[in-house]
């Protein structure tokens, strides 16, 4: 039977430029002098280190642990020593430094004696939580800790299991070649989800123009008599977006702010459920990938990369850039970020490094003003109005682009693909996106020290009214014994400065309100002096010290 | 700094979208020539030079950069479009004035190209029809009908010297939607109107050619997706259905759907007009009902109006509503209700 | 006349009637005014105001004591929040007053004698350590109001600018040419 399809809105279908790499087999990289494990991999907490400079590893051993929840561990990539935990360059598109550690090779490639999972017979949550230490994220792009994802819920049932290899990015074949090369562990990666999630049924999710990819499940399944049904989808980017291809084979809108797994979906990308097949089978972490390394360089090819190879490494191993080349991309032309500084290492997020030229990537023509033509709202998958967005986010008026559904943006870059004026448009919804939250950071920082500021206001009435009651009690104590002394002037004297403390105190108790702190007469003030002159010296707070201390 | 995405795929760019606007305005031009004369050449010519005069001045003003503005043509699009609103042969002065209210206020003032609110070219038209009433409806009356078809030469002269020695009465006429309305008011039965020379098989003699080279155009700019049919055919089903109930309540005094759809600016209003996306409503809903307003309110104007026709005037008006259309008819967004379609 | 006169009046009268009714029935319960203002202050309580404290300065703002460009912290930005919720032209900050990049005090290790003087001086409680203890400021808490800069006796304490890293780094504004770079 073949499954219905739902159209999504819009989408646009960019040059796919996938021939040059899809041709060729995965490569094994060599083994690399020098690697550098990002610590921050994905959304969520960095990993915490759990090694430091001198260290000895070995291959796939932890390095990193999870940090609370929407975290993972990170693993040695190959055995050697710890250089170091040092901020240098990863593939962000800030271009920003990150902490990384340093694992200087010692060419023996020795690996941890790996332990496969009895995944059919753990406790659900104690496998998933080996999951979280064997590093396992999403490698479809967002890099969601996969352990989160396996969790059926509370309703203990996903029925859907959906695998993503529409790879619908120009360029990027590194999932093509994986289902092509490694169809089954890919479908036994996937029952073992299809079992921890009690989905009913797997549906593969391929954009047509992967006819060999599509066989190649289909003939693996058929083999190991899994229920896969591995559905066609017609190639229009972005149907590898998560909640476009839910719709596309399902028919089901993932509410907007939601999650698929509310509508009974759960989306893994194929190379997750890969590495889930490996880290369940052999017990072995996830330190490498698929990556694409195609644009302008000699000879474009798959490679199964450690996390860690600098990006560097990784073009010379594809034949070099060409003469002419003029940068690099992370990612996809349509979603990915221009790679400051090619030291940077991979990361488990990156599925492609393309080597720009001019030829392949004119510079942008320069923009025109916007004329409302409507071409991006005809192309969004979101449905959006991108062109209404476009005005509020350009006036920072987030407020007004928030009612026009700024956060339902996928960030797909359909609209600025075909607008006729060349406007950025992607650019101002990541940067009013930014704003938004970074306002809501500070919103949240302003609120906090509001409150500690109020705090300690209300600390020190306390403390002040605790002086006063204190005071008070000691005035009226001396009293009773001046007054049972004889009657000379000495004793009277003293018994009038105690009475104007004990009125001073009630006075002082009295005063205390909110706002006025420090409201002591100047009078009663003289009068301290006159008891105690030390105490006219110091600080009101050094004399509350010296009175307790009396 | 810029991000992705990297490669852009665009099928028009903005100046080329005005270009094939001007390209699918082209056989409606030559129907005029041939029907009415050369005389909508000199009207074209000046209005372009008047425009882009125009554009260049309050660019250098602005201190924008002058070879990128000018390219994208859209100074020119507004020209062809005012001077295909206007009579032609009239003084070029006027022609003047049209192009500086078009460019000047109603563009520029407003904040240049895509901040106008309103349609520079109707916005100049408005102007000129309240300003200048008498100059703004002699039309060049339809070759076979005219005593005399003014020649190019003879165009120049009588747009820049004069009347001189031809009589406006040899080659001028009311428009048929202005000439029905007065003899309308004289008491002619409509169907003695309507049998007039001056009137063809649906609409005007001659008008009605040059109104079916107009949707010849609008076609190609759909066939070609440069806009979408949600505006030509709401504002036309609009006009239609608006005419036709005119036409039911009272026979006697209102021309039927056809007259309406194949006289004046209807066919140049649905397809080249109210399809201006900076002034349109944007939302596929809002098109619809912008259109359908524009279309209603421009049978109206003529029905019940004083001038000759409705178009320019149903146009502002919706313009004016456009942002509010759209504020309220804002589609579902993705993930927010509905489901299966 | 009289009766044009009387019309209108009493249309006056009914309209004004019903005006005053639906603003009794459906008043909308706002924040005071105070509230709104505090809301957009930074809360840095630096006192740079001339104020103690945010609120005050809020208080002193709400009253029409105090200018809406005495807040340095908040900058350009804040005082053009200000201008908009109490409906006045911005103006750029006050005489002497300058926006700074978002600093935090740092305590430098080895030179704290534990005096605990600026533990005192901390609006925000953001500072730990007791008498004759190296004290330790919490620099996610820590508002740069630079309060305890001056009480400290041996000049322990400096303001270290925050410099964005890729977790709090923001998209900037797109900056792109409107001029041709080559023919199109």
């Amino acid at each position: 039977m073949t499954r219905p399809l739902y159209r999504f809105h819009g989408g646009v279908h960019p040059a796919e430029h996938k021939a040059e790499s899809s041709g060729r087999p995965i490569a094994t990289m060599p083994l690399l002098p020098r690697y550098a494990v990002p610590l921050r991999q994905h959304i969520g907490n960095p990993a915490l280190p759990i090694v430091k400079a001198g260290d000895r590893v070995l291959k796939g051993q932890a390095i990193g642990q999870a940090d609370g929840y929407v975290s993972t561990a990170i693993h040695a990539p190959t055995s050697g020593t710890v250089l170091g935990i040092e901020a240098q360059a990863v593939p962000h598109p800030s271009g920003l430094p990150d902490l990384c550690i340093v694992i200087e090779s010692d060419g023996e490639d020795r690996a941890v004696d790996y332990q496969p999972l009895d995944w059919q017979h753990l406790d659900p949550s104690a496998l998933r939580n080996r999951i979280r230490d064997l590093g396992l994220a999403g490698l479809g792009g967002a890099v969601f800790p996969s352990y989160i994802k396996l969790n059926p819920g509370a309703a203990q049932k996903i029925p859907t299991l959906i695998l993503n290899g529409a790879e619908c990015e120009p360029w990027i074949t590194c999932d093509d070649r994986l289902m092509r090369e490694r169809a089954e562990g890919i479908l036994r990666g996937a029952a073992a989800m299809q079992a921890m999630l009690h989905a009913d049924e797997i549906i593969v999710g391929i954009e047509d123009n992967k006819p060999e990819a599509a066989a190649a499940l289909q003939a693996a399944a058929q083999q190991l008599g899994l229920a896969v049904e591995v559905a066609l989808a017609p190639t229009l980017y972005p149907s590898g977006g998560g909640k476009q291809l839910t719709y596309l084979l399902t028919g089901k809108e993932t509410p907007a702010g939601g999650l698929s797994t509310d509508i009974g979906v759960q989306v893994f990308n194929i190379g997750t459920a890969y590495s889930l097949y490996r880290a369940i089978e052999f017990g072995e972490p996830m330190i490498s990938r698929i990556v694409t390394v195609t644009g302008h360089v000699g000879q474009p090819q798959n490679f199964e990369v450690r996390i860690g190879t600098p990006v560097a490494d990784l073009i010379r191993q594809a034949g070099g850039e060409l003469a002419g080349a003029s940068g690099r991309l992370i990612g996809g032309p349509m979603m990915g970020f221009d790679l400051r500084n090619d030291a940077a290492p991979t990361t488990k997020a990156v599925n492609c490094v393309i080597v720009k030229s001019p030829a392949l990537f004119p510079a942008a023509p320069p923009a025109m003003p916007c004329i409302r033509c409507g071409e991006c709202a005809r192309a969004c998958p979101a449905l959006l109005q991108p062109f209404e967005l476009y005005w509020y986010a350009r006036a920072r008026d987030f407020g007004k682009a928030q009612g026009y559904r700024l956060f339902d943006c996928i960030e797909c870059g359909c609209c600025s693909h075909v607008c006729p004026s060349h406007i950025p448009l992607v650019d101002f919804f990541r940067f009013a996106k930014d704003e938004v939250w970074a306002r809501e950071r500070e919103k949240e920082a302003s609120e906090q020290a509001r409150r500690r500021h109020e705090f300690h206001q209300f600390r020190l009435e306390r403390e002040k009214q605790e002086k006063a009651d204190k005071l008070a009690a000691k005035a009226v104590d001396r009293l009773k014994t001046v007054e049972t002394g004889a009657a000379d002037p000495e004793a009277e004297r003293k018994k009038a400065i105690l009475q104007a403390a004990i009125e001073r105190a009630q006075k002082a108790k009295a005063d205390i309100t909110p706002k006025n702190v420090e409201g002591l007469p100047p009078e009663i003030e003289q009068e301290i002096a006159d008891i105690d002159a030390r105490r006219a010296k110091l600080r009101e707070t050094a004399h509350a010290k010296d009175e307790d201390s009396e | 700094m810029t991000g992705s995405p990297y490669n852009l795929h665009v099928r028009y760019a903005t100046p080329q979208i005005m270009r094939q606007l001007m390209l699918a305005l082209l056989p409606a031009i030559g129907a005029h020539v041939w029907l009415f004369g050369p005389g909508i050449l000199v009207g074209l010519l000046l209005c372009s030079l008047f425009a882009v005069g125009f554009e260049t001045l309050v660019l250098l003003m602005r201190g924008q950069p002058l070879g990128f503005y000018l390219r994208d043509n859209t100074a020119l699009v507004t020209a062809w479009l005012l001077a295909l609103s206007m009579p032609t042969l009239a003084p070029w002065w006027l022609y003047l004035l049209g192009a500086f209210f078009a460019i000047v206020v109603a563009k520029h003032l407003y904040g240049g190209l895509g901040q106008n609110l309103f349609n520079p070219a109707m916005v100049a038209y408005a102007v000129l029809i309240v300003s200048f009433p008498i100059q703004m409806t002699q039309w060049a009356a339809p070759a076979q009908l005219a005593a005399h078809v003014p020649s190019l030469a003879e165009a120049f002269d009588l747009v820049f010297a004069g009347q001189g020695a031809l009589s406006p009465d040899a080659y001028t006429s009311a428009t048929p939607l202005d000439h029905l309305k007065t003899q309308l008011r004289t008491g002619t039965p409509m169907p003695k109107v309507m049998g007039q020379p001056l009137y063809g098989q649906v609409g005007g003699s001659g008008g009605e050619v040059v109104a079916l080279m107009f949707l010849l155009g609008g076609a190609y700019l759909l066939g070609r997706r440069l806009i979408t049919w949600h505006i030509p055919v709401a504002f036309l089903a609009a006009v239609a259905v608006t005419a036709s109930l005119l036409q039911w309540h009272d026979p006697a005094q209102h021309a039927g759907a056809l007259f309406h759809l194949a006289s004046g600016g209807a066919m140049l209003g649905a397809f080249f007009i109210a399809t201006d996306p900076v002034t349109a409503a944007s939302t596929p809903k809002g098109k619809l009902l912008y259109a359908a307003g524009a279309g209603c309110l421009t049978v109206i104007i003529r029905a019940f109006g004083n001038f000759p026709d409705g178009v320019a005037f149903a146009i502002l008006l919706m313009n004016i509503a456009a942002p509010l259309i759209d504020v309220y008819t804002q589609p579902r967004v993705f993930g927010t209700g509905g489901g299966k379609p | 006349m009289l009766t044009a006169i009387l019309v209108m009046a009493l249309g006056g009268l009914l309209l004004g009637g019903v005006l005053g009714w639906a603003s009794v029935r459906y008043r909308v319960e706002d924040d005071p005014l105070v509230e709104k203002i505090d809301a957009i202050l930074p809360q840095t309580q630096c006192g740079q105001c001339g104020f103690p404290g945010c609120k005050p300065y809020a208080e002193a703002i709400s009253k029409g004591e105090a200018d809406i460009n005495r807040c340095p912290p908040g900058g350009e930005d804040g005082v053009k929040r200000l201008a908009e919720l109490l409906g006045v032209d911005p103006k750029p900050l006050g005489e002497g007053l300058e926006h700074k990049p978002k600093s935090v005090a740092v305590i430098d290790e080895n030179l704290c004698i534990g005096c605990t003087l600026c533990i005192q001086a901390c609006p925000v409680d953001a500072i730990v350590g007791a008498a004759k203890q190296m004290h330790v400021i919490v620099a996610d808490q820590c508002t740069g109001c630079e309060l305890c800069l001056s009480p400290c006796p041996v000049e322990c304490i400096h303001m270290e600018v925050v410099h964005e890293d890729v977790a709090t780094w923001k998209w900037r504004y797109p900056v792109y040419t409107l001029h041709p770079t080559r023919p199109h």
